[in-house]
C-alpha cells in the first residue's frame, strides 16, 4: 500500500496530513522525553502519561491510526445524518414543542426517528433480518453490489486520470456517449450472445475513450484546461444524446414518442450471476477485472509508471523523456475507456428495457468522490464503491419506509469523504471526551493546575 | 522554429540574448475553422426570404424602424466579412505578429449576424435585438458573481470549486429568509452569509488542516447538494406557503440611461441585483489591482512564502479573502429565489457554478474578463430562446450544445495555456 497514497490533481496534501500526525507521537511516547507536544496534550486531557506510558501509547497508536480515523469519520458523518434527520422528523418536532414538561418524549421521538432510518438503510443495504429465508435475505447485499458495478468502473476513470495529474470532471459526458453507443450496437446489431454482448461492450468504451480523448488531445495540442473540456463535453454528449433519443430514426425507438430508446437485445445483455431471482449481473465481474487492470497498469506497467510519473511532476517527467502530451492522451483515453465501462454495465446490465438521457444516474460526479474516498488507488475505488452502492440501495428503501428523502445519503456520504480528507480535525472531536475510567485523574490534574496557578 | 535554427552562431553569447516573438497559430486556424463551420451550414441549408431585427420595444422613449435584410445575402456578407478576417490573421502570423484582439471581435460579430440573418431567414417573428441583450444579462447574473468570487479565491491561492455549492447555498437560505421576513433584501443577506459560510467550511479544511482544495470543494458541492434537496423535500415541500413563496425584486427604470435606444432598456430597467453586478465587476477589479488588500491578496497567491517574509498573515489574508469571495457568489445564488423565479427547487443552480469556474479560467484569472466570459455563456444560452421563438431550423439541442462548443473552441484556440496564480491550490504551512 506504499504507493497507495492519494494521487489527487493538486499533489496529494491528504496523504501528508494523514501520515506525519501519528508517528512522531508514538516515538515521544516510547522516549519519555519531557516536555514535548504529546506529553503536554496527554496530561492536559488528563492522560495517565508517564504514569501509564503503555495505556498512552497503546491509546495513541489506536486514535493515530488510520483505521481509527476512518471509523471515526464515518461516526461523525452518520451523527450529521443522524441530526439532520432528528431535526426534520414531524414527531420529533411535536415532541420538542413541549420538551421542557417531558424531555423524555423528544429522545424517544428521536430515538425511533434515526433509529428506525438506519435500520431500514441496513435492511436495503445489507441484510434483510426480517426476510423469512436466507435466499431473500441477502437480496439487498447483492443489489448494493450491482449499485456498485459501474460505481467501480467509474471511479477506476476518475482516479487514474488523478493518478496521471488530470481532473476529469467529464464523467457524465463520457458514460453517456458510451451508453448511446453501446445501447446502439446493444438494439441494432444482430449477433448471438456473447459476440454481441462484447461488440457491444468494445462499442461502448472505446466511445468513452474517444469522448475522454478529445479532452485529452486539446490539453496536450492547445493546454486548453481539462476541467473546462470535461464540463462543456458533459454539456455537449447530454444535449446530442437528447438530440438522438428525440430524433426517430437514431436512438429513439420506433413507434414512440417518447425519448426513449428500444430495449436491449436480449443477446447483448451482460446475464444475471446469481440467477433471475437477483439483479447483480455480469457487468460487476468486468468491473472486478477491471480493478486488477487498473492495479497492474498503475503498478506493473510502463505506461502506467509514465502516468503516475506525469501526474507527480510533469516538469520532472518531461526531463526524464516522458512525452507529456502523448503521456496526457493515453491516460485520457483509458480514463474514458473505463467510465465507457460504466455506461455500457448500465445499458447493457442495469437499465435494459430502453434509456433516456439520465441514463447516467449521477454515477459521473459519484465516480469522483469515489476516487476521492479510494484515495485513487484500485483497491481504495472498489471499497468506497461498495460503500455507496450500499447507500445508494439504503437509500432508496429508506426512502421508500421510512419517507426521509434519500439525499440525507449524499450529505452523508459528502461527511465521510470530507472527514476522511480532514484526519487532524476526526483526531481533534475524538480526543475531547475521553473514556470514563480516565475521569479521576482528569479532575485531579485539573486541581493540580488550579494549585499551581494560584 | 526550424527557420531560425540554422543562423551558425559566432558568439555564443549574443545567441542566447537573440529575441524571439513567439506567435501562435492558433488563433487564425480557431477562425479559419468557425468560419467555415458557418459557411458549410449556409451551404448546406440555405433558406429564402428576409430577416427582420427589431431595435425597439413598444412603449420606447426613441423608436428605431425595424430593419429586415435579406436572409441569405446578408449571411454570405457576414461570412465573407469573417473570411476576410481569416485572412488577415493568417498574414499576420505568417509575419509573425499578433492578432489584435479586434479582428477576434469583429469576427464574431459577423458570424454572428450571418448566423442570425440565415436562422431568421423567412420567419414571420423578428429579432427583438434588446430581448437578446437584456435576456443574456439575465442568465449571466449567477455566473458573473460566481465568477468573481472564483477569481478572488483563486488569487488568495484557494481554488474554489464550491462556486456550485455557494450558489445553491445561496439560492435556499435566500428563498427561506426572504419568505419569512417578506423581504427580498433580507433574502440577499441570508445569501450572503450562506455563501461565506460555505467559503468558511472549505477555508476551515483547506487552509487550516490543508486538504487537499479541490477535494473539499467537489465534496461540498455534494454535500450542500444533498443538505438542500433534503431540506427542500422535508421542510420547505411541507410549509410551501410559509417557507418557500418570496416576493421579487422588481425591475426598477434607471431616468435617462434606460431610455437610450437599442441597449437602454435592456441594461437599465433590471431588478436591483444586476445592478448591484454592474458594481461589483469594477469594485472587484479595483479592489484587487489598486488597493493595498488586492496587493496582499495576489502577494499571498502567487508566493505565500515571499508574503509571510514580509509580514502578511497568509492565513488570514486567504480567510478573508475567501469570506469575501463566498458573499459574492451568495448574492449570485440570491439571484435564483429572488429575481428569476419566486421559489426554491431541487438542484435548481443546474451546474452554473461550474460554468462560473469555466469563466474563471477563460477570464485568465481576471475579474473583468471573467465577467466578460460570463455574459457570453449568458448570450450563448439566450440565443436558443431567441432562435425558437422565429423558428429556426436547428433542432434545439444543437443551440443548448452551441455555448459549451463555443467554450471548447474559444478555450482551445483562444486563450490556450492559461497560467493560474502561482499559489493557487497550494496550501501554505508556515516555517
Amino acid at each position: 500500500m506504499s504507493h497507495a497514497a492519494p494521487q489527487d490533481p493538486r499533489g496529494g496534501q491528504a496523504a501528508a496530513t494523514d501520515a506525519t500526525p501519528g508517528a512522531p507521537g508514538d516515538v515521544v511516547a516510547d522516549a519519555e522525553v519531557p516536555l514535548t507536544d504529546t506529553d503536554v496534550v496527554h496530561s492536559r486531557h488528563g492522560g495517565t502519561g508517564p504514569a501509564d506510558p503503555r495505556w498512552s501509547e497503546a491509546f495513541t497508536r489506536i486514535v493515530s491510526g488510520g483505521w481509527a480515523v476512518s471509523l471515526g469519520a464515518v461516526l461523525l458523518a452518520v451523527l450529521g445524518g443522524s441530526i439532520m434527520i432528528a431535526v426534520t422528523d414531524e414527531a420529533v418536532r411535536t415532541a420538542s414543542g413541549y420538551f421542557f414538561s417531558r424531555p423524555s418524549d423528544t429522545l424517544g421521538a428521536v430515538g425511533s426517528a434515526v433509529g428506525n432510518s438506519y435500520a431500514a438503510l441496513f435492511r436495503g443495504a445489507v441484510w434483510d433480518y426480517r426476510a423469512d429465508d436466507v435466499a431473500t435475505a441477502i437480496r439487498p447485499l447483492t443489489s448494493s453490489l450491482t449499485f456498485a458495478t459501474p460505481l467501480i468502473a467509474a471511479g477506476l476513470g476518475v482516479a487514474l486520470a488523478f493518478r496521471a495529474g488530470l481532473f476529469n470532471i467529464g464523467g457524465q459526458g463520457q458514460i453517456l456517449v458510451a451508453a448511446a453507443a453501446a445501447g446502439w450496437v446493444g438494439f441494432g446489431a444482430d449477433l448471438p450472445w456473447p459476440l454481441h454482448m462484447l461488440l457491444a461492450m468494445a462499442v461502448g468504451i472505446a466511445a468513452g475513450a474517444l469522448w475522454a480523448g478529445i479532452a485529452g488531445l486539446l490539453k496536450a495540442t492547445t493546454g486548453a484546461h481539462e476541467v473546462i473540456v470535461t464540463i462543456m463535453l458533459n454539456y455537449v454528449a447530454f444535449y446530442l444524446l437528447s438530440w438522438l433519443l428525440a430524433t426517430p430514426g437514431l436512438l429513439q425507438a420506433p413507434g414512440s414518442a417518447n425519448p426513449k430508446t428500444p430495449p436491449t437485445a436480449q443477446s447483448a445483455l451482460m446475464p444475471d450471476l446469481l440467477g433471475p431471482r437477483y439483479n447483480l449481473h455480469l457487468g460487476f465481474v468486468f468491473a472486478l477485472l477491471a480493478v486488477a487492470g487498473v492495479w497492474w497498469l498503475l503498478h506493473r506497467s510502463t505506461l502506467g509508471f509514465t502516468f503516475r510519473a506525469v501526474g507527480e511532476n510533469p516538469s520532472a517527467a518531461r526531463v526524464a523523456g516522458v512525452d507529456v502530451g502523448r503521456t496526457t492522451v493515453s491516460a485520457m483515453l483509458v480514463a474514458g475507456g473505463l467510465l465507457g465501462l460504466a455506461g455500457t454495465s448500465q445499458v447493457l446490465g442495469q437499465v435494459t428495457t430502453g434509456f433516456g438521457s439520465d441514463i447516467d444516474a449521477g454515477i459521473g460526479f459519484d465516480a469522483i468522490t469515489v476516487a476521492l474516498l479510494g484515495r485513487s488507488s484500485p483497491l481504495g475505488v472498489l471499497a468506497a464503491s461498495i460503500l455507496f452502492g450500499a447507500f445508494k440501495a439504503g437509500g432508496s428503501a429508506m426512502q421508500a419506509s421510512q419517507g426521509v428523502p434519500i439525499e440525507i445519503v449524499l450529505v452523508v456520504q459528502s461527511l465521510i469523504v470530507l472527514f476522511i480528507a480532514a484526519p487532524p480535525l476526526v483526531r481533534a472531536v475524538f480526543r475531547l471526551p475521553q473514556p470514563g475510567r480516565r475521569r479521576p485523574p482528569r479532575s485531579r490534574s485539573r486541581r493540580d493546575r488550579k494549585a499551581v496557578t494560584a | 522554429m526550424t527557420t531560425l535554427a540554422p543562423v551558425p552562431a559566432s558568439d555564443p553569447m549574443t545567441e542566447g540574448a537573440r529575441q524571439v516573438t513567439v506567435v501562435s497559430r492558433k488563433a487564425p486556424i480557431a477562425f479559419a475553422a468557425v468560419t467555415a463551420l458557418v459557411a458549410l451550414l449556409l451551404l448546406v441549408a440555405p433558406r429564402d426570404g428576409s430577416t427582420r431585427f427589431r431595435f425597439s420595444d413598444e412603449g420606447d422613449l426613441l423608436r428605431l424602424p425595424d430593419v429586415a435584410v435579406p436572409g441569405m445575402v446578408t449571411a454570405w456578407v457576414g461570412v465573407a466579412v469573417a473570411a476576410a478576417v481569416v485572412a488577415a490573421g493568417a498574414v499576420l502570423a505568417a509575419r509573425r505578429r499578433r492578432v489584435p484582439v479586434v479582428l477576434t471581435l469583429v469576427l464574431v460579430l459577423a458570424l454572428l449576424v450571418a448566423f442570425l440573418a440565415w436562422a431568421g431567414a423567412g420567419s414571420s417573428r423578428d429579432f427583438s435585438v434588446a430581448r437578446l441583450i437584456g435576456g443574456s444579462i439575465l442568465l449571466a447574473v449567477p455566473i458573473v458573481f460566481g465568477a468573481l468570487g472564483g477569481v478572488i479565491g483563486e488569487r488568495v491561492g484557494v481554488v474554489n470549486i464550491a462556486i456550485e455549492g455557494q450558489l445553491l447555498a445561496g439560492a435556499f437560505c435566500a428563498a427561506v429568509a426572504a419568505s419569512l421576513s417578506g423581504s427580498a433584501v433580507v433574502g440577499v443577506v441570508a445569501a450572503v452569509l450562506a455563501g461565506a459560510l460555505v467559503a468558511l467550511v472549505l477555508g476551515v479544511f483547506t487552509i487550516t488542516y490543508r486538504v487537499n482544495q479541490v477535494i473539499v470543494g467537489v465534496v461540498l458541492n455534494v454535500l450542500v447538494v444533498g443538505l438542500t434537496s433534503f431540506l427542500y423535500s422535508q421542510v420547505l415541500v411541507p410549509g410551501a406557503e410559509r417557507l418557500n413563496e418570496t416576493d421579487r425584486f422588481a425591475p426598477v427604470a434607471i431616468p435617462g440611461l434606460s431610455s437610450i435606444p437599442i441597449v437602454g432598456p435592456a441594461l437599465f430597467e433590471q431588478s436591483v441585483l444586476v445592478y448591484v453586478m454592474y458594481l461589483a465587476v469594477p469594485a472587484v477589479w479595483f479592489a484587487m489591482f489598486r488597493t493595498r488588500w488586492g496587493l496582499r491578496l495576489r502577494a499571498v497567491g502567487e508566493h505565500p512564502k515571499a508574503a509571510d517574509t514580509v509580514g502578511i498573515k497568509v492565513e488570514r489574508t486567504r480567510y478573508r479573502a475567501l469570506l469575501v469571495a463566498g458573499g459574492i457568489v451568495g448574492i449570485g445564488g440570491a439571484f435564483y429565489t429572488v429575481v428569476s423565479v419566486s421559489s426554491f427547487g431541487k438542484e435548481m443552480t443546474a451546474g452554473a457554478g461550474f460554468i462560473a469556474l469555466a469563466a474563471v479560467i477563460f477570464g485568465k484569472w481576471d475579474p473583468v474578463r471573467a465577467a466578460l466570459a460570463a455574459l457570453l455563456f449568458g448570450f450563448a444560452s439566450n440565443l436558443e430562446g431567441a432562435l425558437s421563438v422565429v423558428g429556426a431550423p436547428v433542432p434545439s439541442q444543437f443551440m443548448l450544445m452551441l455555448p459549451y462548443v463555443v467554450t471548447i473552441l474559444a478555450v482551445a484556440g483562444l486563450v490556450g495555456r492559461s497560467r493560474a496564480p502561482a499559489a493557487s491550490g497550494e496550501p501554505y504551512t508556515k516555517e
